[in-house]
């Protein structure tokens, strides 16, 4: 058996685990759901692990990392699976680094020109093609899945309108993974911006001709996007469930949760819902009388809470890790967080710790309590989502509660 | 004769704007960015300083910030993508290269862009679809001014 045929045999053999562990044929638990839209009475085993350790780079701090299995489109034996992919509710699209994909794909290709993507992040953009995968998850496939390899060798040469957007991101040691699973509010990663030509384009997808490059037009079915979407069912939406974290832990796991009350281990139950801007995915937070409208979100890819605190005395900068933020002693704090057109509201209580001694034993990865400053906006990062189940709706789907994007909990 | 015309009217078409930079450079390179980024522009006054505000067509607000002497103390941005920085942060932009590489080396992990060097901060936040921006020379800034009210 070759290592492909291994990794489709185990994860096979996962699936069938998984599927028996929760009764997946039988009722579901005799709890009664109202199927939602898209996938409902789904049957499918719908529940991925994901770990917060230290990843691929061995000293990632608040990461919930995953495995993907990779197949060429149609294939069933040219299969990889790939661990060490952060999950990120704050981006769609499934990317992975060229150094860990051993397997060819199939390149995406326009008019015959291969199509390469340019995708801004916060502190860089990950540059690479645009190929096409099965990808399965829990025992979900999502079939030819457009996703981003990045940093490749055929495209090394990343334009110069690319680079003015950021740094290259283009190795597991820069990007701080093997890749990304992007499960968050949108199904595509630009949307109706990148259809547009000329100016109005925002100018994420190119045409290569060589190491040449030019923005082009790519459609919403083509662009790199949420795998969520392409799953048969359980496909409006995902649940985050991490258990709670005191102070710094050496590691916890978890799930990624298919679906959302489309079977028995996704209802919403009493968890509140709040709408978000379709526009921008944002909610509103006001903390210590600072109000951020539209400038608030959840995103388990942000390894902390990031916010401005210049007006709380505690919450000084880290002297060494000026991102963090070293407080003497550990700060309760509490939040309000409410959907973006007002409606639901509620309070949330958080804590944020010394960020040095919390991340002094560096084997510790599961840390609650991190949190940083930011400029203009709340970023609830991966600490948010300790001890809650999270909910994220994709925009335009059908669920129990309405259509997304938004997110519960 | 023919080919020395040719060759300067094409130098001419090479350097349609001033390449002055727009972050710590004058007021005058607005303009250059208005016209690399296709931009429409509004300007407005404050006590200290004007704010040159631009939209980019595909979305991109960015506004310019320059101090009373002429000179471009700030910038900041918000929209779906980042807008052009090496257009905007001028000869800051391979300050804010090195720096972002030296922030990776040391963040163990993924999350905002927080530079803060003795001559430049820059601040990045947000997600895929939303983003926003800020970068400051903090010597440059007039006097009185607050860095939250750059947005």
């Amino acid at each position: 058996m070759n290592r492909a045929s291994v990794h489709k045999f185990l994860v096979l053999t996962l699936v069938g685990i998984v599927s028996a562990a929760l009764g997946c044929s039988g009722s579901g638990g005799g709890s009664t759901t109202t199927g939602g839209g898209g996938g409902g009475g789904s049957t499918t085993a719908n529940v991925q692990a994901i770990t917060v350790n230290t990843g691929p780079t061995g000293n990632y701090v608040d990461g919930a990392f995953t495995s993907v299995m990779v197949c060429a489109p149609g294939s069933a034996t040219n299969c990889q699976t790939i661990d060490g992919i952060l999950v990120d509710t704050g981006s769609s699209g499934l990317r992975i680094i060229s150094s860990v994909l051993s397997i060819s794909l199939t390149q995406q290709t326009a008019g015959g020109a291969p199509i390469v993507e340019c995708l801004p992040f916060l502190d860089g953009v990950t540059w690479g093609p645009v190929q096409t995968a099965d990808v399965t998850l829990a025992g979900e496939v999502a079939k030819s899945l457009p996703i981003q390899v990045i940093g490749t060798s055929s495209f090394s040469s990343v334009p110069s309108s690319c680079s003015s957007m950021g740094v290259p991101e283009d190795t597991v040691a820069s990007f701080g993974a093997n890749g990304v699973l992007g499960v968050g509010n949108f199904a595509q990663d630009c949307g109706g911006g990148c259809t547009q030509s000329g100016a109005n384009n925002p100018g994420l997808y190119y045409t290569c001709s060589g190491q040449s490059c030019v923005v082009t037009t790519e459609s919403l079915s083509s662009q790199v996007q949420n795998p969520v979407v392409l799953f048969p069912a359980d496909n409006n939406g995902v649940l985050i469930d991490l258990p709670a974290v005191t102070g710094a832990e050496t590691s916890v796991s978890g799930s990624l949760i298919f679906g959302i009350g489309t079977q028995s281990d996704n209802a919403l139950g009493s968890a509140t819902v709040y709408a978000l801007d379709t526009s921008f995915g944002n909610f509103n937070t006001t903390f210590n009388n600072v109000s951020y409208p539209d400038e608030a979100f959840l995103d388990t890819g942000s390894n902390g809470l990031y916010f401005p605190a210049s007006n709380v005395a505690a919450l000084v900068p880290c002297t060494d890790n000026t991102f963090w933020y070293c407080p003497t002693t550990t700060q309760n704090l509490s939040a309000t967080n409410q959907a973006f057109s007002g409606g639901a509201t509620g309070s949330i209580n958080f804590v944020v710790g010394n960020a040095d001694t919390l991340t002094a034993t560096v084997s510790n990865a599961a840390v609650n309590g991190l949190a940083g400053p930011n400029t203009g906006a709340f970023d609830w990062g991966l600490p948010f989502f300790f001890g809650r189940k999270v909910f994220t709706a994709i925009e335009g789907a059908n669920t129990p509660a309405g259509a997304g994007p938004y997110v519960a909990y | 004769m023919k080919a020395t015309i040719i060759c300067g009217i094409l130098a001419i078409l090479a350097v349609p704007f001033p390449a002055a930079a727009s972050l710590g450079g004058d007021v005058a390179s607005v303009q250059a960015d208005v016209a690399k980024m296709q931009a429409s522009l509004q300007t407005s006054s404050r006590d200290s300083y004007t704010v040159h505000e631009m939209q980019t067509p595909a979305g991109v607000a960015v506004k310019e910030y320059a101090s009373a002497s002429g000179k471009v103390f700030a910038v900041t941005w918000q929209g779906s993508v980042h807008p052009d920085l090496r257009q905007l942060l001028g000869t800051y932009y391979d300050q804010y290269v090195q720096a972002v590489q030296a922030h990776r080396a040391h963040r163990r992990g993924r999350g905002p862009l927080l530079i803060q060097e003795p001559g430049l901060v820059i601040q990045v936040t947000g997600h895929m679809r939303s983003f926003q921006g800020k970068a400051y020379v903090p010597q440059m800034l007039p006097a009185g001014i607050h860095v939250e009210d750059l947005r």
